[in-house]
């Protein structure tokens, strides 16, 4: 590790297409929140390009809903901008705090809580520039809301973690934003009438912003059992009675409280954080749905680790503490597939194998010189 | 000849009446809903099963012969044209729901199965597909996927790739793979989103697992008429401006409003120059607010006439109008081009005017209907067919305002998809370098170009390079 190349510190798309011509390999990075899904081990000789230079909001038209920027520009600035105009991503961008980048977000893939109401990264995004693995700038997508030219390369890219191609630019989709929210948490003594209740909740037509499931009781700090966690947004003088029709449909007797104001807001900002989990552990998202949920329940019980389910039960985030074979074979009993965001893997997947037939074809036209790594283990 | 050797091995497997090969059977399978063009396959497979489909296209992979998928043949840009001395296989047999899931709002389904079909089914447990195309009793969830298919509920909503979750496919050699799955999140690129749109070239969607949303508690629906299609555009912006997210926001022109009224009797007021409708939808507590603030911004806006919907009733006749538009505008013209461009949405009322003068200047008469909260125009170019020159005419301003969008800043298709109608105006939209790996993507996939060959990249693509934009023309004249 230690004799690994200087990174490149690009602030030109040029510079990007210069490297990917003139080295054999390269790798990507933008502030390094996400450090695990760079992994690739036949990969350590590769040039690093640090997008961090390549930053700034290309364009924004707040009444088009709509906004282009470059790829190193940090989520923060970006999240301010539409801030100031009632606007904002309802993808629910995590990690933005620790200096997440736009690019990165995109090439990881990862959305937060708040991506229950609208849809996740892949949904708002509506166009990519970015090198391919030939040296060229390519488009993809368009700058407008609704558009259906050509092959989608905006979603390729999404998840895509550097392996496609250099994200260097890329155009979203935004919202109006809520004026205001309020949120839920009713404390379960055991999972399974958790996991009922997000049923509930979920096929009545609640407009819920987030709804997640997290052990122990949230509020008063103790182990037993599981809290679930739920929020609302909207015109401020009708969250209370819409919380309450939200609270008629879960059982009598469950303990509950209603952060507001700057608690409530703090809660969903530390989720998006990661501020549960421990720093030295490994940070892995799973992908599934909640009637997968009893099953896998069933395998983490003898060894509790910090996690917390997001997503009305779609997806799982896990602090696992130990070497990753373990949940790696858990996973795979179950049929499960996830990505490792942060710690020590050898390769960014964890989980069922991806199935990769269409993703081969389409990675040797992408990158026909192998100048990315591998996106799956061979 | 490869051909006939892959007919008669088709003719061994399928009965007769599933394999039409007769020229009155072929018929009704030369065209689709761009009836200006017209290609006569050697043979069309009525599937009956996604092995026969998966069989079908191994032995056209080994036989090197091109196919078309088709459902309904609802294609405005004509992405399933068979491609002559083709096979087609149809498949609105396949139509079962696989599996419905209420609890988890999911459902499997195969291709064929009608749009409408899924949120019918799913209504018993509150739940509805809300990708709408205005043809959803007809349009078969497969086509939607091919083209990534739109409706009026595009801006809070996505298209149809938003609402896809997984694909069971068999890729044009016959390599049958599951690309994501019934989670709404994955890990790894979207393939699923990168398969949606990419109009039948990666192969055949066997199975789609789709997103259930459920049913929105409350509609607040209203209709306002103007003197000018610009001061209808600028309302659109009023209501954005305003921080609203309605459902859905339409505009329909003087000619368009004629023709609903003729065919469907929709109560519209007839002498508006243009009409808007805004949908407010959601919990019910919200919308009667945001409904309060809705009608404040619209009674702002110039409109002349206002109308409310009072109940389901009324906002089903308001819908029916608009929904109807297109095939209602056949009363006005034997022939017309619907044309898909989007502009950004502050631009609406520029590319109105717009196509206003190229609509005289052309001496055309143009219907507009639109899908006014996500830019996305969808002209009606009229025009005689059995007038000589006529549809050349249409065709030429149909290209007139497609540059614009693009010079506008939006796109050359919406949710119609390119097909054949637009692959020539690609290189206006796209770089050579954007061409050429969408062409080493198709090639990668398919290197035979068997799957739907012909549809989505400019003619002569593969040879395309910086500065031979112009070779990029169209083959069907």
């Amino acid at each position: 590790m230690a004799d690994r190349l200087a990174p490149v510190a690009v602030e030109h798309v040029a510079q990007v297409q210069e490297a990917v011509r003139a080295f054999d390999r390269v790798t990507v990075r933008g502030s390094g929140t996400k450090p695990a899904l760079a992994i690739a081990p036949s990969y350590d000789r590769a040039q690093p390009l640090d997008l961090r230079g390549l930053r700034g909001i290309v364009e924004y038209e707040p009444q088009e809903y709509t906004f282009t920027a470059r790829a190193g520009t940090p989520l923060a600035e970006v999240n301010d901008l539409l801030a100031a105009n009632g606007q904002y991503l309802p993808f629910d961008p995590v990690l933005v705090e620790a200096g997440a980048t736009l690019g990165g977000t995109v090439a990881s893939g990862l959305s937060g809580s708040g991506r229950l109401r609208y849809g996740g990264v892949r949904d708002f995004i509506l166009g990519v520039r970015f090198v391919d693995g030939s040296g060229a700038t390519v488009q993809g997508g368009g700058k407008v809301v609704k558009n259906a030219a050509g092959f989608d390369f905006p979603k390729l890219l999404t998840g895509s973690i550097g392996r496609l191609g250099v994200i260097v630019e890329v155009s979203f989709k935004v919202f109006p934003a809520p004026p205001a929210y309020r949120s839920l948490l009713v404390h379960f003594p055991s999972f399974s009438p958790a996991l009922e209740a997000i049923y509930a909740l979920t096929t009545q037509p609640f407009d819920l912003v987030a709804l997640d499931l997290l052990p122990g009781d949230e509020p008063t700090g103790a182990k037993e059992g599981w809290t679930l966690a739920l929020r609302i947004g909207g015109a401020k003088a009708l969250l209370a009675s819409r919380l309450d029709r939200v609270q008629r449909i879960l059982a009598a007797g469950d303990a509950v409280s209603s952060p507001a104001g700057d608690a409530e807001a703090s809660f969903w900002r530390e989720a998006a954080e990661f501020a549960w989990a421990p720093a030295a552990a490994n940070l892995v998202k799973v992908a599934l749905t909640p009637t997968q949920i009893p099953a896998l329940e069933s395998r983490l019980v003898a060894t509790p680790v910090p996690c917390r389910y997001t997503v009305a039960g779609n997806v799982l985030w896990i602090a696992w503490p130990d070497a990753l074979a373990k949940l790696d074979s858990i996973l795979n009993e179950l049929g499960l597939a996830g990505v490792v965001v942060r710690g020590q893997a050898t390769v960014p997947w964890i989980g069922r194998a991806p199935t990769s037939a269409f993703a081969r074809r389409i990675k040797s036209a992408l990158d026909p010189h192998d100048k990315f790594a591998p996106l799956y283990p061979d | 000849m490869a051909l006939e050797t892959l007919i008669s091995e088709l003719t061994a497997r399928i009965p007769p009446e599933r394999l039409l090969q007769q020229r009155p059977q072929l018929a009704p399978y030369e065209s689709d809903a761009l009836t200006s063009l017209r290609a006569r396959p050697r043979a069309v497979l009525l599937a009956g099963t996604q092995e026969e489909v998966i069989d079908a296209v191994r032995l056209c992979h080994a036989h090197r012969v091109p196919f078309v998928a088709r459902g309904s043949g609802t294609s405005l840009s004509g992405g399933s044209l068979p491609i002559e001395d083709g096979i087609v296989i149809a498949l609105n047999r396949l139509n079962r729901i696989i599996a419905l899931d209420p609890r988890q709002r999911l459902a499997v389904v195969e291709p064929g199965i009608i749009n409408l079909d899924v949120s019918r089914a799913a209504a018993p447990h509150g739940l509805y597909y809300a990708p709408d195309p205005s043809s959803q009793p007809i349009c078969t969830i497969g086509g939607n996927v091919a083209f990534n298919s739109g409706g009026a509920h595009c801006l809070k909503y996505g298209m149809t790739a938003n609402h896809v979750l997984g694909i069971k496919a068999v890729l044009p050699d016959g390599e049958v793979v599951q690309l994501g799955g019934a989670s709404l999140e994955t890990s790894g690129p979207d393939l699923t989103g990168f398969f949606v749109g990419s109009e039948g070239l990666f192969g055949v969607a066997l199975e789609i697992t789709l997103r259930l949303l459920p049913k929105p508690e409350a509609y607040r629906t209203i209709l306002a008429s103007y003197d000018s299609l610009a001061a209808a555009g600028q309302a659109v912006s009023d209501v954005v401006a305003a921080g609203l997210l309605p459902g859905a926001m339409e505009i329909m022109d003087r000619l368009a409003i004629e023709a609903a009224e003729a065919s469907v009797n929709a109560g519209y007021p007839r002498d508006a120059a243009a009409l808007l409708i805004v949908e407010l939808e959601g919990e019910a507590v919200e919308v009667d607010a945001e409904f309060a603030h809705l009608r404040r911004v619209i009674e702002r806006s110039g409109a002349g006439e206002i109308r409310v919907a009072a109940d389901e009733a009324e906002r089903a006749r308001i819908w029916k109008g608009r929904k109807g538009a297109f095939s209602a505008v056949g009363r006005l013209s034997p022939n017309y081009i619907v044309q898909d461009g989007v502009v950004p949405r502050s631009k609406l009322g520029e590319a109105l005017q717009r196509i206003e003068a190229l609509s005289a200047a052309h001496g055309t008469r143009v219907a507009n209907v639109f899908h006014a909260g996500d830019g996305n125009l969808h002209p009606l170019i009229l025009y005689d067919g059995r007038v000589p020159g006529a549809l050349e005419r249409a065709e030429d301003l149909a290209g007139e305002i497609i540059h614009m969008c693009i010079e506008l800043g939006g796109s050359i298709t919406g949710e119609h998809g390119v097909g054949m109608e637009k692959r020539r105006h690609m290189p206006a939209m796209f770089s050579p370098d954007d061409l050429a790996l969408m062409s080493s993507v198709r090639r990668a996939v398919d290197p035979l170009e068997l799957a739907n060959r012909g549809k989505m990249l400019p003619a002569g693509q593969t040879q395309v390079t910086a500065g031979q934009h112009e070779q990029a023309v169209t083959d069907h004249g």
